[in-house]
């Protein structure tokens, strides 16, 4: 390489996003460091869920879980709710964003509630079904990894829910004294989203596939 | 983008209710494809777009993705695809534990 082609190409090296000085994905580092977090929780859930779509393959047969869960009445109602939290956690970061921190506390008083109501249902879900024999490792209907999967991977979702509405109250409470500020609480929503998110997919393939 | 941005900075809560209607309408179909007795391949590839469907509207919209660099729509997706060729990965097994049973 001459001279002159190794300045230009230090130079185009220096013009690209990578040259240093730059933000390449133009974020600030809190917004980053949730996003680099959500992919981190997000690859412990596709290991839980792709481990349960090779279970099921290899399990041949598996219960029809319209007939074991109450779907109309229960979990359909837990997606519902779970979206509804979502979108009031987005208004309490539109809220933030138009400084009315009013609102901002009602919009996250009402997430927390959303995600209260759905731990109680689940609470509810899992006590119905323990009622009728299911435990970790065996439950009625023959096919072992059926309740295993079920209890880990909702467990593992349930108890990111708890960590959120943790999470959200005391972002709730310290904003009550000081006004946080809209980036704050977009990445407490951020935390949120995710949590909707990945229900989203274990709604779909525990509960209707 | 610079105008979509400040859009949705000040557009208020708007584009997130209208987020929300389609959630919910996306989330009735889900069930509703369930009660129809169509075969079983077809019910689950339906299931599964549904289900994208749905993770890209609240990435895109409540998780603001849509009005970030596209670089970092480009690094978050990479778990899904992780997942994805992980699970095809493990296919053959599944299916060989499956004829020894």
């Amino acid at each position: 390489m001459s001279a002159e082609d190794a300045v230009m190409e230090e130079q185009r090296v220096l013009a690209s996003d990578w040259g240093g000085g730059k933000s390449p994905v133009g974020t600030s580092w809190g917004k980053l460091m949730m996003w680099l977090f959500l992919m981190s929780d997000a690859l412990t859930f596709a290991g839980l869920l792709v481990g349960y779509g090779v279970m099921r393959m290899s399990a041949g047969r598996w219960p029809y879980q319209y007939n074991i869960f109450n779907i109309n009445a229960v979990v359909g109602p837990m997606t519902f709710i779970l979206i509804c939290s979502s979108v009031t956690m987005a208004a309490a970061v539109a809220a933030a964003r138009m400084n009315d921190h009013r609102k901002v506390r009602l919009f996250l008083g009402l997430t927390i509630l959303g995600g209260l109501m759905f731990l109680s249902m689940q609470a509810y879900e899992w006590s119905h079904f323990i009622g009728e024999g299911a435990r970790l490792t065996t439950n009625p209907w023959g096919v072992p990894m059926f309740s295993t999967t079920f209890f880990v991977i909702t467990g593992f979702h349930g108890s990111h829910v708890t960590s959120g509405v943790i999470y959200l109250l005391v972002v709730a409470g310290k904003e009550g004294r000081r006004r946080y500020s809209a980036e704050t609480i977009e990445i407490a929503g951020l935390y949120w989203h995710f949590v909707d998110l990945v229900w989203v997919f274990i709604f779909t393939l525990l509960y209707l596939i | 983008m610079a105008d979509a941005h400040d859009k949705a900075h000040e557009g208020g809560y708007k584009v997130y209710v209208v987020t929300w209607f389609w959630l919910l309408v996306l989330t009735v179909l889900e069930i509703g494809v369930v009660l129809t007795r169509i075969p079983r391949l077809v019910m689950v590839l339906c299931l599964i777009s549904l289900a994208l469907l749905k993770a890209v509207l609240i990435a895109a919209y409540f998780m603001h993705l849509r009005f970030e660099r596209i670089s970092l729509a480009y690094i978050v997706t990479t778990p899904l695809i992780l997942a994805t060729i992980l699970f095809f990965a493990l296919v053959p097994d599944a299916t060989r534990v499956l004829g020894i049973r």
